[in-house]
């Protein structure tokens, strides 16, 4: 049994737990023995938190000898991207400027999770405070794809994706803020949920771009990803952007049938600079849910091709502003002359503690908001949003879900676009729809192509996670990935 | 001077405390932070701890709203809150969470206003909700310290910040308008103005023509009057030498009590404001309004006029006594305790007035309480004393707190209306003063010049009534024998 049980559905290893089958600290000690193996040569990890899980597994073996209750992730090591608030642990956003920041408390997802008896393995790499599409723009250097270790994993939340997919953690968090779950996702070949906006509560995860992003689940399968949105979920008081709504058990829908499921193939999000491999796995996914009895129809979102500027101007101009605390006052990165006037140690700590992507960012943003520039930026990227949710609005009413590249483009090489930030940009073109309109929305493995992954997106009314998840495992069902032609992608 | 005094112009920009809140605007650190070693009244939220976000405190909305129902403000259905961009140590987020009324932004409320004594109409355009920054203190003065300390135990206290438009015709009016607000706020019972830092005024002030002086750092009410004289002054006299007025920012230094020079206006400040995305939008539901307004205490206007019915107060003692919610509340203390209301008041709004005029004192400064007021009122309705004697005992009461009736007795001034001793002082009057008695015997009126003497002669003590009738029986006395 221990043998194969990284490579057993999550969802299973935590019966395989309860029921004595395996051990939380048998688990736990071979997942941290596959780090070991993987990390030299794919850097998921900026910090691996080794005994204390091996602590925390062996008090939940002992609580499952004595049929106590344990939680729904009992045994479980999770990663969690390093935005997120872990008390006592570092956070550093990947960034120079956090590099020593320790949270002096947990996000509530934390919360949920140990609540639940999950283990917090270790902190994943990303893009420095999230901004960037192939976790290359960290100040701990980038992570690798483990299908080929030339190559990026997606971003932001490539460090979370990798380490799942290379069996380095059994499930993992990130955070989406305009596809920087589904991204590594679909570059990685797992499954990467970005939930409706205000699922789930934002708090302690360290905001870049605060009115689009949430965090979401990863994994290596859709039952799995299900389990960990059940867990981490709901309203919380902390978050006033959190939704009140009671959610359902996402674990439950699978029995719900698919047959009847209206698919649309919005239009726009085939086009600009969509790659032929992307083209025609996604319709092959497409032709397979058709021989299934699914029906679907082409369709159009008129104001998608106006989503990546609209996009851009809020993110950065909201950026601009939720990294304005980080002057070294109060923690963080802080340049040694103390003879200098507040206003130059403020300069002199922000020019050296944030890194070029992160600076244009801020830069750009803060020129969106200025006077003069406000109305013709901002407000009207603000107006655009709105019309793009009214497109989906409109198109759901025609249909139950919308299906489309989650990337446009296959797994590229490390540095390839680190010299054209818009190249890197233009990446994000199929993600950024749903963070506009706060719909949900998933990347499911689609295909691999010439030994590269490519994944599927769907998405779905606000709220409507289960309508994902099972089409999600529809897609997963008849989509067959072999996933020895990767380096370290099977165990 | 009425001819000039028209031509200057005053705006307030009045920031004021929910002092009556438990917690801070958007998290649960205590909102009372006096008193507190710097920098343990916080928590991750309200010093910007990484990842941490903003939960708005629904009592300070309920709070905010009372506020702009008594000063006669349109409230916004649906208000948004804003980010005002800056850097500055003081900020915990280099940005402020507070409310816009451009850019899309929704105030909290809009067009208020306030009456003066006068009947004039003060008007109030914006009412908003916003977080106190952090204190910050220098070693030794702003300009020469080296350093500076940032203490965040007030950063996000709940604020709200009241602009008027430009009606304000003289230092004077702008007192008047700020002693209303204070009754009205303090009637309210949202906040307690009395403590320090809990009120700050920014003002502007501008001469018939001139440009726009900001007056910041006005730290209290009381300041208020006395900085804009400062500066009426000083405009003018500039004027006058042919030196015209810059617009300029200037700090208040209520030490040296002058302004200074803070800056020339280069360009205005651009602060990025731009929506909270953090909190949601603010919607007041007619039956959350509705709740509001049937849970609002007296206001000052309501209580003058319950004042002049329930006491028989004239309507200018009543409007003296509701100016401060703290006199108000001690005459109807005094009221409970003494039998003659109208008495009480009067002593309260115009002796106690005068007295605390003149020291340059408040009501809150002394140390007697309602008690004293209602034996004095009724020493005097029941003769005890001479309206004279009671202005003495008034003044000692004030001075020591000792209660009326011991001063009284300790000073002798107790009204005596022992006939016989009565009788001797007459006598000796009468004999020092033969001619007046001739004229009075002739004269009705000549009377009260024996009478005052019989007064001077007891210092006030003896009981008017009894004087009268023994003066009375003395003179016909004399009458008689001639
Ligand atoms: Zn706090």
């Amino acid at each position: 049994m221990v043998s194969r049980i990284l490579e057993t559905p999550v969802w299973e290893v935590v019966d395989s737990i309860a029921h004595e089958e395996v051990t939380a600290e048998e688990y736990t000690a071979a997942t941290l023995e596959r780090i070991k193996k993987v990390e030299p040569k794919v850097h998921a990890y900026i910090a691996v938190i080794e005994e204390p899980s091996l602590t925390k597994a062996r008090e939940i073996d002992k609580k499952i000898k004595r049929n106590e209750n344990t939680g729904r992730l009992a045994g479980l090591p999770i990663a969690i991207k390093d935005n997120i608030c872990v008390k006592d642990v570092k956070t550093t956003c990947a960034s120079r400027t956090l590099e020593n920041f320790v949270a002096p408390y947990n996000a509530t997802v934390i919360e949920r999770i140990l609540s639940e008896d999950g283990l917090i393995i270790g902190k994943t790499n990303l893009d420095e405070f999230a901004m960037g599409t192939s976790t290359e723009y960290s100040y701990f250097g980038p992570t690798r794809n483990p299908w080929d270790t030339s190559r990026v994993p997606g971003g932001s939340s490539g460090g979370s994706a990798a380490a799942v997919a290379g069996f380095e953690a059994s499930l993992a968090l990130g955070s989406d803020t305009g596809g920087s779950v589904r991204s590594p996702a679909s570059f990685c070949s797992i499954v990467g949920l970005k939930p409706t906006y205000g699922a789930v509560s934002r708090y302690g995860l360290v905001s870049f771009a605060n009115s689009l992003e949430q965090i979401g689940p990863f994994a290596r399968d859709v039952r799995s990803c299900a389990l960990l949105m059940d867990c981490i979920d709901g309203y919380d008081a902390r978050d006033s952007t959190s939704s009140n709504r009671v959610l359902g058990q996402f674990t439950d829908c699978f029995d719900e049938s698919t047959s009847g499921l209206r698919i649309g193939v919005p239009r726009e999000f085939f086009e600009e600079g969509v790659q032929e491999a992307v083209l025609k796995t996604v319709w092959g996914v497409i032709h397979r849910l058709e021989e299934l009895g699914l029906k679907y129809k082409e369709t159009s979102l008129p104001m998608i091709k106006y989503a990546l500027p609209a996009y851009y101007i809020i993110a950065m101009s909201e950026a601009s502003s939720n990294l304005a605390r980080y002057d070294g006052l109060r923690y963080g990165f802080r340049v040694p002359d103390r003879s200098l006037n507040w206003n130059d140690v403020f300069s002199k700590n922000r020019r050296q503690g944030f890194g070029a992507e992160v600076r244009r960012r801020i830069m750009l943003g803060t020129y969106a908001l200025s006077a003069g520039y406000f109305d013709q930026y901002y407000l009207k990227a603000q107006k655009i949003r709105t019309l793009i949710k009214r497109n989906f609005d409109a198109a759901f009413k025609k249909f139950d879900i919308l299906l489309a590249p989650s990337m446009p483009v296959l797994p590229f090489r490390m540095g390839e676009r680190l010299k054209d930030p818009l190249a890197l940009y233009m990446c994000d073109i199929d993600t950024v729809p749903a963070n506009l309109a706060g719909i949900p929305s998933i990347s499911i493995p689609g295909g691999v192509y010439q030994g590269l992954p490519v994944g599927v997106q769907v998405m779905a009314p606000p709220f409507r996670e289960d309508i994902l998840f099972r089409a999600g495992q529809l897609i997963e069902e008849s989509t067959k990935i072999d996933k020895t032609v990767g380096e370290f992608t099977y165990v | 001077m009425s001819d000039e005094v028209g031509k200057i112009k005053i705006g307030l920009e009045v920031h004021c405390q929910l002092t009556s809140l438990a917690t801070k605007l958007f998290c649960s650190s205590p909102a009372d932070y006096r008193e507190r070693p710097p920098n343990t009244n916080i928590c991750p939220v309200c010093i910007g701890t990484p990842g941490s976000l903003p939960a708005l405190n629904r009592k300070a909305v309920y709070y905010a709203t009372m506020v702009a129902l008594a000063l006669n403000f349109k409230l916004s259905d649906r208000m948004l809150f804003f980010r005002k961009n800056y850097f500055y140590p003081d900020m915990s987020k280099n940005f402020q969470i507070t409310q816009y009324d451009r850019a899309g932004g929704v105030p909290f409320a809009t067009d208020g206003y306030i009456h003066l004594d006068s009947g004039k109409k003060i008007r109030l355009g914006r009412m908003q909700l916003e977080e106190d920054p952090a204190k910050l203190s220098y070693d030794g003065t702003i300009d020469s310290s080296t350093k500076t300390f940032v203490d965040y135990n007030r950063a996000g206290v709940a604020l709200i910040e009241i602009v008027t438009e430009p009606d304000l015709k003289s230092p004077r009016e702008a007192r008047e308008f700020l002693n209303k607000l204070t009754s009205i706020v303090e009637h309210l019972g949202v906040s307690d103005l009395g403590l320090e830092g809990s009120v700050r005024c920014d003002a502007n002030i501008s001469l018939a023509g001139g440009r726009r002086v900001e007056v910041k750092n006005i730290s209290s009410f009381k300041e208020v009057e006395r900085a804009l004289s400062f500066e009426m002054t000083r405009q003018k006299s500039l004027t006058s030498k042919g030196i015209s007025i810059a617009q300029e920012t200037r700090h208040w230094d209520d030490v040296r009590r002058i302004t200074i020079s803070l800056r020339v206006k280069e360009e205005e400040q651009d602060y990025r404001y731009f929506p909270e995305a953090d909190l949601v939008p603010v919607v007041l539901s007619k039956g959350f309004i509705k709740d509001v307004k049937s849970d609002m205490p007296e206001l000052p206007k309501e209580r003058e006029r319950r004042f002049q019915q329930e006491y028989n107060l004239s309507g200018e003692t009543a409007q003296v006594l509701v100016k401060e919610k703290g006199l108000a509340d001690f005459f109807e203390d005094s009221a409970k305790y003494s039998k003659n209301a109208r008495e009480a008041g009067s002593w309260l709004a115009v002796d106690l007035q005068a007295f605390l005029n003149e020291a340059g004192k408040e009501l809150a400064d002394l140390e007697i309480t309602p008690k004293h007021i209602a034996e004095l009122v009724d020493m005097v309705s029941n003769a005890e004393v001479s309206r004279g004697a009671a202005k003495t005992i008034f003044l000692e009461m004030l001075k020591t707190s000792k209660m009326p009736r011991s001063i009284a007795e300790e000073k002798g001034l107790k009204v005596i209306a022992d006939s016989k001793f009565v009788e001797d002082v007459t006598e000796k009057v009468f004999k020092e003063n033969p001619k007046a008695v001739q004229d009075a015997v002739k004269d009705e009126k000549a009377i009260n010049f024996l009478l005052g003497q019989i007064m001077r002669a007891t210092r006030g003590r003896v009981d008017p009534a009894v004087a009268n009738r023994i003066v009375r029986e003395k003179l016909s006395a004399v009458k008689s024998s001639e």
